[in-house]
């Protein structure tokens, strides 16, 4: 990746939209609209899936019709007419056997707008990129790499099939079907996303990357990602998405699971940029996701997200601390501006003995945007010796917007130390008087601070992302104080 | 080097300076003396472009240019520097990280490339050790948990840094011990020389025992009421204000 200097920001900064909000036209194969037994068969069949796979969307769809969307976070928003959604819409020159030399040049065109050259791929050291577009997996690189190292790094619909034993036994059992009302609508109609498998004692030698992308229109993404490390294994894991402006609210409920076996550790890192409505609050992605993972013995699971997309934001990836050991850690830094809305945080339930858990939370909002953190840390009866720190803090620029903290601790244990640490700043006229009287103008101030802010978080991602989303921390805010 | 015409200044409608003139050629140090609430920090605050307060009349030449209308960002850049009395803290942000940003966005606006890292290294090394200051010190965030002492020092480490033609002390001593003081002050008599100016605002006499001002001003009421040499000062500290106000009058 070049270097990214000042002149690249200050371009960016003066091109105020939302830089991803291109839509490229594809030829796409894209289902009627509207959800019932038959759409949900319909896409098993498409994805030639096997019978228990089809019975188990089946499960998920009746759990679903029962339930009600949940109402209870600190959003408004006009709910999604689910009947008015396509559940399937696929690029239709894509086949993911392809050899990237039979990509859709259009597709390929695509990629390069949004920043991603499969060509540069397969030179670029340590990374192997998965990309979702709407509903299917249309590029998966290095898997041949990987495979040396008996590495899975697939689209899920392949996993389904190359490796039905291991799909069986993990898909659902942290995210069950019926978990919540969006994960439920996800185990019924998923249609792609991500499957990785790391085998007992491989260290993954490079990041494994996922890059989402809602391309039609009218249609909902609702990708599932499995990521399982085997005992005393490794993996550092990427997710990026973006999605073209619209006017219309378009919906993406992803669920993504999490497996850390005895002394396992993943790293998941999470960029989200999906469109965020314009300065009047219309349009954008609801981001109602479901993110959990399992750590068994002395295994070690990390979150890392940094959040400015989106109209409103649902999401709490959250660890099962159920080994004796284990380690659940929280980092996010979440940006609002306009009437962007987002609530968001984490659930740590320590289960075993001597778990430890960190959540870092840094809550950003501006224009009139509502910025909203919640986090449970709940300590049960056997985890002897849990330890938890939770710190969030809330930036506010302006003041029509507003930062809200909801933490929650359940113990009940007495051997649990639980810390927890919130602040609230503003953006002082006088921090930025002081960096103007040094020279950095106004909004070089603000990025500064910022990015001073989010540090402890942005130190968490790897290098390349961090860059990225620093970019993004800034141009988020662009315009929010003066 | 600096020309101040005339200057009327208010906030919030309430008039602050009332007609002020001064001149600093280069070379030269002049302070500005008076008691509490007599316009001082005003004045530097002005001088810098803070766009709280209202210039209702007026000019002020930066080497026979005026600067009044310019954003405090391109003041910066044209050489005025002002030492805050009350610097501001920005977690996260290393002492570093600010001082490499400040240098940069100053360059840019000159035309200039960014400052190489290693002159930058050797600058930074210079300097610091020039104000006494501990390596570990430049790491850390700026002005978090610094004491007044540091807050002061660090300042003064940033004028060394941006080499300003200008530079405004606003009450630098407030907050020193004896030996920081001494440390500041000889900084600051360090980087005087032919082609830069200081003007230096402050109540006590102490710090004008380190940095000798040529010019002595004192500021009542929005208004430069007297001006002499550094034995004013002096003449202040023993007999303090009253006298000059019963001068006045």
């Amino acid at each position: 990746m070049s270097k990214y200097t000042e002149d690249d920001l200050k371009v960016e900064l003066e091109n105020k939209e939302y830089e991803y909000g291109f839509y490229t036209e594809l030829e796409s194969e894209t289902f009627p609209v509207g959800l019932n037994e038959d759409i949900v068969r319909a896409i098993s069949k498409k994805k030639n899936e096997p019978e228990w796979m089809t019975e188990w969307r089946l499960q998920a769809f009746a759990a679903w019709k029962e339930m009600e969307e949940p109402e209870w976070a600190n959003v408004n928003y006009t709910k999604p007419d689910f009947q008015a959604i396509a559940y399937y819409s696929a690029p239709k020159k894509s086949d993911p056997n392809k050899t990237l030399d039979d990509v859709d040049a259009e597709l390929l065109e695509m990629y390069k707008k949004l920043g991603i050259s499969l060509d540069e791929q397969k030179k670029m050291n340590n990374i192997a990129m998965d990309i979702v577009v709407d509903s299917v997996s249309v590029a998966t690189t290095f898997q041949k790499t990987l495979g040396e190292k008996g590495i899975i790094f697939c689209p899920i619909s392949e996993a389904i099939q190359e490796h039905p034993e291991l799909v069986k036994k993990y898909l659902g059992s942290i995210v069950p079907q019926k978990d919540n009302f969006y994960a439920a609508l996800n185990s019924a109609v998923f249609s792609d996303g991500s499957f990785c498998y790391i085998p007992k004692g491989v260290k993954c030698p490079m990041e494994l990357s996922t890059y989402f992308r809602i391309n039609q229109g009218g249609t909902g993404q609702f990708e599932r990602t499995l990521v399982i490390a085997d005992e005393g294994s490794y993996v550092s894991y990427l997710e990026g998405c973006t999605a073209p402006s619209r006017d219309e609210n378009q919906l993406h409920a992803a669920v993504v699971e999490l497996i850390a076996l005895d002394d396992a550790e993943i790293k998941y890192s999470t960029v989200q940029n999906w469109y965020p409505g314009n300065k009047e609050g219309k349009g954008g992605v609801f981001n109602f996701v479901t993110k959990r993972g399992l750590c068994e013995k002395n295994a070690k699971i990390s979150w890392t997200q940094v959040e400015t997309g989106s109209a409103v934001t649902w999401k709490y990836p959250s660890c099962v601390l159920k080994g004796d050991n284990s380690i659940g850690e929280f980092y996010s830094i979440a940006v609002t501006n306009n009437f962007q809305q987002a609530d968001t945080g984490t659930k740590m339930i320590h289960l075993g003995k001597n778990t430890k858990s960190t959540i870092i939370s840094k809550g950003i909002s501006a224009g009139k945007s509502q910025n909203s953190y919640r986090g449970l840390v709940q300590i049960s009866k056997n985890a002897d010796n849990a330890r938890n720190f939770s710190q969030c803090d809330s930036l506010l620029m302006g003041n029509n917007c507003g930062a809200h903290t909801f933490p929650y601790i359940e113990s009940k244990n007495t051997t649990a130390k639980i810390e927890h640490e919130a602040t609230t700043s503003k953006i002082g006229e006088d921090q930025v008087f002081y960096c103007n009287q040094r020279g950095i103008p106004t909004e070089k101030a603000i990025a500064l601070i910022v990015n001073g802010f989010s540090k402890e978080v942005l130190n968490k991602l790897p290098m390349e992302f961090a860059v990225e989303a620093q970019k993004l921390l800034e141009i988020s805010l662009e315009g929010s104080v003066g | 080097m600096l020309q101040i015409k005339n200057l009327h200044a208010s906030v919030e409608d309430k008039d602050i300076l009332k007609g002020i003139n001064l001149e600093i050629k280069a070379g030269e140090v002049h302070a500005i003396m008076g008691p509490n609430g007599a316009g001082k920090s005003t004045l530097s605050s002005i001088i810098a472009g803070n766009e709280n307060y209202e210039v209702s009349e007026g000019e002020i030449l930066l080497e026979g240019e005026d600067i009044s209308e310019l954003a405090p960002e391109e003041r910066a850049h044209k050489g005025v520097f002002l030492s805050f009395q009350y610097p501001v803290e920005i977690p996260g942000v290393s002492v570093t990280n600010f001082i490499k940003t400040a240098i940069n966005e100053s360059r840019k606006a000159r035309g200039e490339e960014d400052m190489p890292a290693n002159e930058m290294l050797k600058m930074i090394r210079e300097k610091s050790e020039l104000l006494e200051m501990d390596r570990k010190f430049l790491s850390r965030s700026l002005n978090e948990g610094f004491s007044g002492g540091e807050k002061k020092r660090n300042e003064i480490f940033q004028m060394a840094m941006l080499e300003p033609k200008l530079a405004i002390l606003d009450e630098t001593d407030s907050g020193l011990d004896i030996d920081a003081l001494r440390i500041v002050a000889n900084g600051v008599n360090k980087l005087k020389n032919e082609n830069n100016a200081v003007l230096v605002i402050t109540h006590y006499q102490r710090l004008l025992d380190y940095i000798i001002p040529d010019f002595v001003h004192v500021l009542m009421d929005g208004k430069i009421v007297k001006s002499g040499d550094a034995s004013l000062a002096l003449e202040l500290e023993e007999k303090g204000y009253d006298w000059i106000k019963a001068e006045i009058q």
